[in-house]
């Protein structure tokens, strides 16, 4: 039993941090080009990138298995081209937590690069950086707080995913269980006591990012 | 004014539409000195100077540098790759960034920054002390300072400035004004500089372009153009006349120095001009004031043979504006329209211009 819920634990972490990861560089992209940038669309992708935060967890879970199952339009491609296996395997529980925590990444980036005065990106630029050298160099590093804190907030999201996850990975023990799926299951299957530790752990774990977060947000730049 | 035929001329044309702004420049800047461009808040100065810098863009727009053609029909330089210093009106430095990586930040980028020594810059604007500071820790001056440096540290062709000291107070502004006029003295980069102040227009142009409601109004060497009585008489009132000269005599004992003009010499109260050093002081309109005798056994050290060339009248309707030449050099003195009347002031009369030498601004 110990061993389990060191197993759960640590794929939890594991999970979130590979989804937190996976949506890092679109999703930096996504919040920079909807904070700086105008184009055609761009009203339409800030809502589908949004949508995640309001419709149920179950059904986005339901839309993500319709498309990445075996018979799904973006599941079939990648099985039939890349053989790659998405739905019931840990991938889809990766999958899940990024859906989820996407929004928030993207919102978190959002605000920091807007908080960004473009008038010091206007004097590296007479100082003759590039757009993109612009970016690493000035715009990024002063929205660094904001994204980081974005980033736990996307991390702590994904640690207790549990609505999209279990309709695309379902519940299968040492492959696609975490801390939100374990305690479900072993409320369902009368082990109250089991579940109490896995619900220690998660509290810790989510203490511990939203504490992290709150710092790295009030500490005031140098 | 010595602008000859190799130095590089900056050209622009600049055309903007926007709705309830309209803007419409031709200028052929000397490429030496400092121009200024004048105007009140909205008559498209700072515009002009985005335009030329490539911050902005807009179609109908041409801007070249000598050879260099920066925006054309068919080319449009993306503002990184022109070589250009901006210094705005905020230091804008960057935050993260420590002073010394702040200046090295264009020096870095720029293939020409190797022509500009970095400690000879660095003193000039007296910024050594700072090198190790973190922006936030400066004061207004001192910030602006390192932005000037920042900006010429990456060797621009160009140094355009938008009214880099109207965010500070006044005696914010008097600490940087001496930097300036070494830079000025010392750099052979042009500038273009944006102001409403006449005080730093004549305190710093050579060159200078007056702008209302998107249009040139008049432009020309400073010296002529402050001495017309055509132009908006709030500039001139805060300019006032500007003499360009070589100091001639100097008398530490009581700190006066004399300044050698076109067409006469003035004392001016100076603790530590050099002889034969060139110098510009300015004299208010309101700070002269005319005889039609030679005065004697007055305390007004500046007697000037002065013949008028023109008069007119003023806003203020019991002020006269009167045109003088002293024999190479045009000034203009205001007095009130009483004395115009009952001195008889006409266009021709020879006469006496007075000019108390702690009025004269050195």
């Amino acid at each position: 039993m110990n061993d389990d819920i060191v197993q759960i634990t640590f794929f939890t972490l594991w999970v979130a941090a590979l989804g937190t990861a996976v949506i890092l560089p679109p999703g930096i992209l996504l919040g920079w080009l909807l904070a700086r940038r105008s184009w055609p669309g761009k009203t339409v992708v800030e809502t589908l990138v949004a949508l995640p935060l309001v419709i149920p967890p179950v059904a986005t879970g339901l839309i993500l298995l319709k498309l990445f199952g075996r018979r799904g339009p973006l599941g079939g491609f990648l099985e039939n081209v890349l053989g790659l296996e998405i739905v019931f395997t840990w991938k889809a529980v990766v999958l899940a937590t990024a859906v989820m925590s996407l929004p928030l990444l993207v919102r978190a980036a959002r605000v920091a690069f807007e908080e960004v005065d473009r008038r010091l990106e206007d004097t590296a630029r007479t100082l003759g950086a590039s757009p993109l050298d612009v970016f690493f160099s000035i715009t990024l590093p002063l929205a660094r707080r904001g994204l980081l804190a974005g980033t736990v907030l996307a991390f702590a999201r994904a640690l207790g995913e549990f609505g999209a996850t279990v309709m695309v990975a379902g519940m299968i023990p040492g492959e696609t269980i975490t801390l939100s799926l374990g305690i479900y299951q072993h409320v369902q299957l009368g082990e109250d006591s089991a579940a109490l530790g896995l619900l220690g752990i998660s509290v810790a774990l989510a203490f511990a990012a939203v504490w992290g977060s709150e710092r790295l947000l009030r500490k005031r730049p140098a | 004014m010595n602008t000859t035929a190799d130095i590089p001329v900056l050209k622009a044309r600049l055309r903007v539409r926007r709705p309830g702004f309209d803007l419409d420049v031709d200028l052929a800047l000397p490429g030496r000195g400092v121009s200024v461009l004048h105007g009140p808040s909205g008559s498209g100065k700072t515009t002009c100077l985005r335009l030329i810098a490539g911050l902005e863009r807009a179609p109908d727009c041409a801007v070249s540098l000598g050879d260099t053609v920066w925006q054309g029909e068919t080319v449009f330089t993306p503002v990184h790759r022109r070589d250009i210093g901006y210094v705005f009106q905020e230091a804008n430095l960057f935050p993260h960034l420590s002073v010394s990586l702040n200046l090295e930040y264009g020096r870095k980028r720029r293939d020409r920054a190797g022509l500009v020594d970095f400690d000879h810059l660095v003193g000039l604007l007296g910024i050594g002390h700072l090198l190790a500071r973190a922006p936030a820790t400066l004061s207004g001056g001192e910030r602006q300072r390192v932005a000037i440096a920042r900006a010429l540290l990456s060797a621009p062709r160009l140094l355009l400035m938008d009214e880099p000291l109207a965010a500070l107070d006044a005696r914010r502004k008097d600490e940087i004004l001496p930097y300036l006029d070494r830079l000025h003295a010392e750099l052979d980069v042009p500038v273009v500089y944006v102001s409403h102040s006449g005080n730093e227009v004549a305190r710093l142009a050579d060159h200078l372009v007056l702008l209302d409601q998107g249009r040139v109004i008049a432009e020309g060497p400073a010296t002529t153009l402050l001495s017309r009585l055509d132009l908006p008489e709030n500039l001139l009132d805060e300019a006032g006349t500007i003499l360009d000269g070589q100091v001639t005599h100097h008398d530490s004992a009581y700190g006066l120095a004399r300044l050698a003009f076109p067409g006469g010499e003035i004392n001016f109260v100076h603790p530590d001009a050099r002889h034969g050093q060139p110098l510009r002081v300015q004299i208010k309109e309101r700070d002269i004031s005319l005889a039609l005798d030679r005065p004697a056994a007055t305390s007004i050290q500046n007697l000037l043979p002065v013949t008028i060339t023109s008069l007119a009248d003023s806003a203020n309707p019991a002020h006269v504006r009167v045109q003088i030449d002293t024999g190479g050099t045009l000034m203009v003195a205001c007095i009130t329209r009483q004395s115009r009347d009952r001195l008889g002031l006409r266009v021709g009369m020879r006469l006496w211009a007075q000019i108390k030498s702690v009025a004269v601004l050195g």
